[in-house]
């Protein structure tokens, strides 16, 4: 959006009798960066450890908070070396890190391979071909962060099975104040009825 | 009595003898005393502050929306003179001077090492990094040498975001302090202190604020034997840099 970044994504719980709270799909990295993926739980997590810990070091050196690209490049970096050493593994995730610093709101996508690019819009994982057609046509760049997720949760709708709930889907925002949230339950409830 | 060369023989055996047993006892007894004056060497003068052997003065001075920063010029081996136009204030980039006082090798190495890590600062980030983000990176680099430190004291002077100015000091294992109107180092800093409170005023404009730092850091200098062989000065504004060199008591 113009005044700032949300992320949303769809939480498939493997069977009813999970508890939907343990399970969080959207993470923040330094308070004004946040990111979502879609893949391996378990090597987000990881990728997540590790962004964190060089934001934090990046803060240690300078004393100002990691800018949102330099980070974006350094876990690409992260991501690039498990493709060209011995014995690892490409990580199985791609990350869509969202974040407002000095330069405004900015949305980077990184895949497996350690490549990044910043978007305007973008979705990815099941049905992205249909959520990026969906973008295209709804997406506009002076839109309110407030119809930026109402486009989100548009978009999630259009390849969702079954009933979207206030418990099935995560939303992660960054207004102007540059603070990364994740928004409780209940305010997720309060945009769907919107959108409704 | 024996006669001839078994005579000759004892003689030399006790001549020998106690020749080694002198030797034995000479170790044992207090070492010799030592020389009534010190050979003419300088090397061996009574030991001096590593900070105090090349001999510096740098301070940095606030106005409005500009900073000075001046250092003297005198390079010394302890008494002797060996340079009168050694450069102790280096530009980082446009707006940010860092002044570096202290053992000159290690002024200079810091240099090095500070222009090469903004220098890839510069290449990431494409843009220049702040004076309060240079003062922790230096702040940073010197802890790091915790135990072995490099003996310097920076000072550096920048104008930050919307041009204000900006100078901080620290001590050489990184202890950063911040002012609102002067800082300086070296080994006249004691001096510097007192002609600096008592000529600066806040808010000077760029001429009369090179009055003033000029006539602190000369002032100081001829207080202090090893520092001086003049001055050099420089004044940032926002649009101009200017640089002067002054003539005071050389020596």
């Amino acid at each position: 959006a113009a005044n700032g970044v949300v992320i949303a994504t769809e939480k498939k719980l493997p069977s009813i009798l999970v508890d939907e709270t343990s399970v969080q799909k959207i993470q923040s990295l330094t308070p004004n960066i946040g990111v979502v993926y879609s893949g391996m739980g378990p090597d987000f997590r990881v990728l997540v450890r590790k962004s964190r810990k060089q934001a934090q070091q990046y803060y240690r050196l300078y004393k100002e908070t990691i800018p949102v690209t330099q980070l974006v490049r350094e876990t690409a970096a992260v991501m690039q070396e498990f493709t060209q050493s011995g014995g690892v593994r490409p990580f199985g995730v791609s990350l869509l890190i969202a974040g407002y610093d000095d330069n405004g709101p900015q949305l980077y996508q990184v895949d497996p391979s350690g490549s990044y690019f910043s978007w305007k819009a973008s979705a990815m994982g099941k049905n992205v071909s249909n959520a990026k057609t969906f973008l295209e046509k709804r997406y506009t760049e002076d839109m309110e962060l407030d119809d930026a997720i109402h486009t989100a949760i548009l978009t999630l709708k259009e390849g969702y099975e079954g009933q979207i709930s206030a418990n099935n889907i995560e939303i992660g925002v960054i207004r102007a104040d540059r603070e990364f949230k994740v928004l409780t339950p209940s305010e997720i409830k309060d945009f769907l009825e919107e959108v409704e | 009595m024996t006669t001839g060369p078994l005579r000759e023989t004892q003689l030399q055996r006790t001549r020998r003898f106690s020749f080694r047993r002198r030797i034995h006892n000479r170790s044992r007894r207090a070492p010799p005393p030592p020389l009534a004056s010190p050979p003419p060497s300088v090397a061996s003068l009574p030991a001096m502050s590593i900070f105090e052997y090349n001999g510096s003065a740098v301070v940095a001075m606030v106005g409005k929306n500009c900073f000075a920063i001046a250092s003297d010029r005198r390079l010394g081996v302890q008494l002797q003179t060996v340079a009168t136009d050694f450069q102790r204030v280096f530009k980082i980039h446009g707006k940010l001077y860092i002044g570096l006082s202290g053992l000159a090798t290690d002024a200079q190495t810091l240099y090095q090492r500070l222009a090469f890590k903004h220098k890839l600062y510069q290449l990431r980030e494409e843009r220049d990094m702040k004076p309060e983000t240079f003062a922790s990176l230096v702040s940073a680099l010197l802890y790091e040498k915790r135990f072995g430190p490099y003996f310097c004291q920076p000072i550096i002077a920048g104008l930050g975001e919307k041009d204000q100015p900006f100078i901080c000091t620290m001590d050489c294992i990184g202890a950063k302090e911040l002012a609102k109107d002067f800082v300086v180092s070296g080994t006249a800093s004691e001096s510097l202190y007192g002609a600096c409170e008592s000529m600066y005023k806040p808010d000077m404009e760029p001429e009369e604020l090179f009055e003033t730092i000029s006539q602190a850091l000369l002032s100081s200098v001829d207080r202090d034997c090893l520092s001086g062989w003049g001055g050099y000065v420089l004044i940032v504004t926002p649009t101009e840099v200017q640089e002067r060199v002054l003539k005071g008591r050389m020596d």
